[in-house]
């Protein structure tokens, strides 16, 4: 998404400046979440005054300055990552055998490296800011000589090197859970609020989650040191050489383990890493989603490239097709003002091109959206193999044209299909972008052998390509990455149909009775695509409610979601135009269906 | 009609010992001693909601069909011209408090249980009298039951839910079956929700002396503390412009009036205050509802209980907004011997004038008509509005009519 010779306006003027806002917020946040933490890892129930003063001079010590800079290091490179990788349309794979390929993808283990090395950082901030006993990596041994205040031989602290690699786990576990729950997909709120009243409200939900996967880290941490926590310490004494010293309790033990302060430590040190970025996550989502008002038309001709019509028609970048629908369906249900100018004339020539222009946008999407599940059909009943669908993809991030990553292999891909999809060439659309290869699964075939066709893209790309025969698992997921998209079918569908509505009343020129011929079949049409959609198995099931969790999950019932928006806009259209419908020319079956959302039989 | 003793209630665990004491100025945690039964039957719409057969009741927006939920927890839709009447019931479904059709849809019904909130897909064109559980959607969210109202964004996207004990309300997307929670500290809870017919503005009324007005453009309120009670019951004006609410134990309406967010009608209202209509007749003021036309406004009075000549009455008034807003008494609606009105609705469309919807006591649903040409055209009245008597004496009033189906 994001590039450094990126040629947009939009992501150069606004996405840019939304995150960089965010990381700036996030920065000036950290020193409040620091001294909370702080105050809770020197609390002392019995020594309250102790406590207190403890925590204000280590607040204004210069190893806490120190350990703030790494920090605000950590949170910077962690709002880069979101801006790179963040994607509106997510990713979905149909199969076990797509997620573990998004899993081992060499992009995703650079970001497991660095979430790694980020999460031993932010510990060894917070082993330096405990104190006592988890402050050093290497403590003289007990029971060893001095010489000229020196120690003599020096011992591997286990605490500290436990909480390192604490903090290791924890971030290849953030990083691991980012792609299998979609962390870095970015929804839209039902409602617009403003970013700060949105915060407060979304506060309590991050700190749960950071504590409960804290919680869930720290369990799964210390039963995988229970077991394997010899290795690292004999590593780490061999290689810096440092002594294991016996006469203290190891760690790797259940008695060593099942320490209240330890554990204690621990959680809260956890608590802090995953509140630190999942308010960085947080602060992006806000400020990304903000929506941004488009002039519907200018005066000035150096900003018509700006407004609504050109902004709908952009095909090259989808962040600012998302933000042009969204404020379609704000304007039609908000504004007055701009709903006449998109009713307007031309000046002179008296042609109705703002709604044009609109009407047209709005129309291409759906149909799209319609022809693409009418093909999923066709290959669906004809021979139980589903065809190649161009936006479940295996690569863990949608691959963006524009990233340095991609590779001209990746810009071919984008935008054609494989000539192995049994549907090559039947169904062309100018409006498909940035697709990369979607996954070839099948329907809940009984004793069918599937074939598997999965593309692997690589850095300095090269592409290939293997087949596997395995039986398909997570059938829901390819009706789900049908629908991944389907956020500004919903926006269109609201947009459009609010602007008929209120066309009923506002619309001076006629200029949407030309057109409402076609607007009713092309809504009548998707109605029906997706009503036989809906009766494949395992279309309409319901996703399981998750527990508490950062991704966003939302993807899971787009579908739900778009269907009820399609009935509501139509039966907007029918109220508001009532029997008046009668006197549009449409075909006598859109008519008939029609007839059931004038009668509210739907 | 429907009678009590056909219906069995479901038996509840509850024990009702602590029944008494229910000071409306309660702190919210003296209010969690209640059990939920209890706050559902203070806070209902519906006058004494436990006894009642009828728990609640609704209008579909568009078509000639309502919804009644009863003592049993079931729900019965009817239909004008249909003799099929489908039953829903569901394990989740006790403690129905209220019922909203979902606009612009033929089929989604939203229920405000004990627990959580059941949305029904009823398809119209079933005849099929028991629909499955599988027909409804449960949506639900720790520390948000019981749920004691329920209010349809006009637009038919949104929905909100609020709980007396939860001091957010929850701004749901049905289909995506995700919410949103918009808390507000003070006032404890959200006990009533009315959104405005043109879908800008959304009344949350606390159990405390404080309501909120919220826009629902940006999702921001306003405070409007009250002098004495919490609001009971509130409605709008059809433009959206005036509000009327009454606060429990007085004689008052208030009316509040804003001018217009998105700057297109002309409203005669002005600039956004308060004001009072004190009441000389009937007892404190229950609820109110306006018909769809902004003409009748139905104002249902609490009678008193000891005394006999004191039963519960509905007043209606005319209603005009210009050149000043003011409200005419009318009439008075009244039942049976020994029935009192407990919950009444306004029919969203009726072509002639207005239709009111009066359930009363002994278990009966009436439609009282009132015929009579728009615009605040004085005259027009027809002869059966004209039963009904202008003077303050309730016992010679009597205006009832069986139900027109």
């Amino acid at each position: 998404m994001f590039s450094l010779k990126q040629n947009c306006w939009f992501i150069r003027k606004v996405v840019v400046w939304s995150a960089v806002s965010s990381i700036a917020w996030s920065v000036l946040l950290l020193p409040v979440t620091a001294a909370v933490f702080v105050l809770l890892s020197r609390f002392s129930l019995f020594h309250p005054i102790q406590w207190i003063s403890e925590c204000t001079s280590l607040l204004t010590a210069s190893s806490s300055i120190f350990s703030l800079v790494v920090l605000c290091g950590v949170v910077l490179i962690t709002g880069l990552f979101n801006l790179e990788f963040y994607t509106l349309v997510p990713s979905i794979p149909c199969s076990r055998m797509a997620l573990l390929g998004t899993v081992l993808h060499p992009r995703q283990c650079v970001h497991s490296l660095v979430y790694c090395t980020m999460g031993m950082l932010v510990m060894w901030c917070a082993s330096v800011t405990i104190g006592g006993r988890y402050s050093t990596l290497g403590i003289p041994c007990r029971g060893s000589g001095f010489n000229n205040c020196i120690p003599v031989v020096t011992c591997l602290n286990e605490y500290h090197l436990f909480l390192l690699l604490a903090g290791a786990f924890m971030g290849y576990s953030h990083s691991f859970l980012g792609v299998v729950q979609n962390m870095y997909y970015v929804s839209f709120q039902p409602i617009q609020q403003y970013k700060y009243p949105r915060f407060k409200g979304c506060l309590p939900m991050v700190v749960k989650c950071s504590v409960i996967q804290s919680l869930y880290s720290a369990r799964n941490f210390a039963a995988l040191y229970l077991f394997f926590g010899y290795a690292p310490k004999t590593w780490i004494s061999s290689t810096l050489h440092l002594q294991i010293d016996s006469s203290l309790q190891p760690l790797d033990s259940l008695t060593g383990l099942l320490e209240f302060s330890l554990l204690y430590h621990l959680t809260i040190s956890g608590t802090f890493l995953y509140f630190t970025w999942y308010l960085t996550v947080l602060l992006f989502r806000i400020y990304v989603t903000e929506a941004y008002s488009f002039p519907v038309q200018s005066t000035f001709t150096e900003d018509a490239e700006q407004c609504l019509p050109k902004v709908l028609a952009e095909t090259n970048t989808l962040v600012m097709k998302f933000f042009a629908l969204q404020d379609l369906a704000l304007l039609s249900q908000h504004s007055l003002s701009r709903r006449l100018e998109v009713f307007s004339l031309s000046q002179p020539g008296g042609h109705p091109h703002n709604w044009n222009a609109i009407s047209r946008e709005c129309l291409s999407l759906l149909s799209e959206l319609t022809q693409r599940l009418v093909a999923h059909q066709d290959a669906v009943a004809s021979n139980g193999i589903k065809p190649l669908q161009r936006d479940a993809l295996t690569a863990p991030f949608t691959p963006d044209v524009d990233s340095p990553f991609s590779s001209p292999a990746i810009r071919r891909l984008v935008g054609q299909q494989e000539p192995l999809s049994p549907w090559f060439g039947t169904v062309q659309s100018p409006h498909i972008m940035r697709r990369g290869p979607k996954l070839w699964s099948a329907s809940t075939g009984e004793t069918a052998r599937l074939k598997l066709t999965f593309t692997l893209s690589l850095n300095h790309g090269f592409s290939l390509s293997k087949m596997f025969s395995s039986n398909v698992q997570l059938p829901e997921a390819s009706s789900q990455a049908l629908f991944a998209d389907s956020q500004v079918h919903i926006w269109a569908l609201q947009g459009l149909s609010h602007l008929v509505a209120a066309s009923f009343s506002e619309d001076q020129f006629g200029v949407v009775q030309t057109t409402l011929p076609n607007i009713l079949s092309c809504l009548v049409v998707l109605l029906e695509a997706v009503d036989r959609h809906f009766k494949l198995p395992h279309a309409s099931s319901k996703p399981v409610r998750a527990v508490c969790r950062m991704g966003d999950s939302t993807y899971k019932t787009l579908r739900f979601a778009l269907r009820a928006a399609l009935k509501t806009a139509i039966y907007k259209i029918t109220t508001t135009f009532g029997e008046h419908l009668n006197a549009v020319n449409i075909s006598t079956e859109h008519r008939k269906r029609l007839q059931q959302f004038l009668e509210f039989k739907e | 009609q429907f009678t009590r003793d056909t219906l069995k209630g479901h038996s509840r665990p509850e024990s009702s010992s602590r029944s008494a004491f229910l000071d409306q100025r309660d702190t919210l945690w003296m209010r969690r001693l209640l059990c939920s039964d209890e706050m559902v039957a203070e806070f209902s719409q519906m006058l004494d909601w436990s006894d009642s057969a009828l728990r609640s009741f609704a209008w579909h927006p568009h078509t000639d069909k309502f919804a009644v939920a009863l003592l049993d927890d079931s729900i019965r839709i009817y239909k004008s011209n249909s003799s099929a009447t489908p039953t829903l019931k569901h394990r989740c479904q006790r403690s129905v408090c209220a019922l909203q059709w979902k606009p612009l849809c033929g089929s989604a019904l939203a229920v405000a249980c004990q627990s959580c909130l059941l949305i029904w897909h009823v398809d119209p064109t079933s005849l099929s009298t028991r629909p499955s559980s599988g027909c409804a959607q449960v949506l639900s969210h720790p520390g948000h039951s019981p749920i004691t109202s329920i209010a349809w964004s006009p637009t038919g996207s949104l929905l909100v839910s609020a709980s007396p004990v939860d001091t957010g309300m929850m701004v749901w997307d049905v289909a995506a079956e995700s919410a949103v929670p918009l808390q507000r500290v003070g006032g404890g809870g959200v006990t009533y929700l009315s959104w405005s017919p043109d879908g800008s503005r959304l009344l949350a009324a606390t159990p405390s002396a404080l309501f909120r007005v919220w826009e629902t453009r940006m999702w921001t309120c306003e405070r409007w503390p009250c002098l004495k009670g919490s609001c009971q019951s509130a409605c709008w004006s059809p433009d959206g412009g005036c509000l009327l609410l009454s606060m429990q134990g007085e004689r008052v309406i208030y009316a509040l009036t804003f001018s217009d967010l998105t700057g297109m009608n002309n409203n005669t209202y002005g600039p956004p205050f308060l004001f009072s209509l004190s009441l000389s007749v009937g007892g404190e003021v229950c609820s109110l509802s306006w018909d769809p036309r902004g003409e009748r406004l139905a104002v249902l009075l609490k009678g008193d209980s000891q005394a006999v000549n004191h039963p519960s009455v509905i007043a209606v008034f005319k209603t005009r907004s210009s050149p000043v807003f003011e409200l005419l008494p009318c009439g008075f609606v009244m039942g049976e011997a020994g029935a009192e009105p407990r919950f009444m609705q306004f029919h969203p469309h009726f072509q002639h004038g207005a239709l009111l919807t009066v359930c009363w006591s002994d278990g009966r649903i009436s439609h009282v008509p009132f015929y009579f040409s728009s615009a605040g055209l004085l005259g027009g009245d027809s002869p059966q509005q004209a039963l009904a008597s202008n003077t303050a004496d309730h016992s010679s009033n009597k205006l009832y009519t069986e139900q027109i189906s």
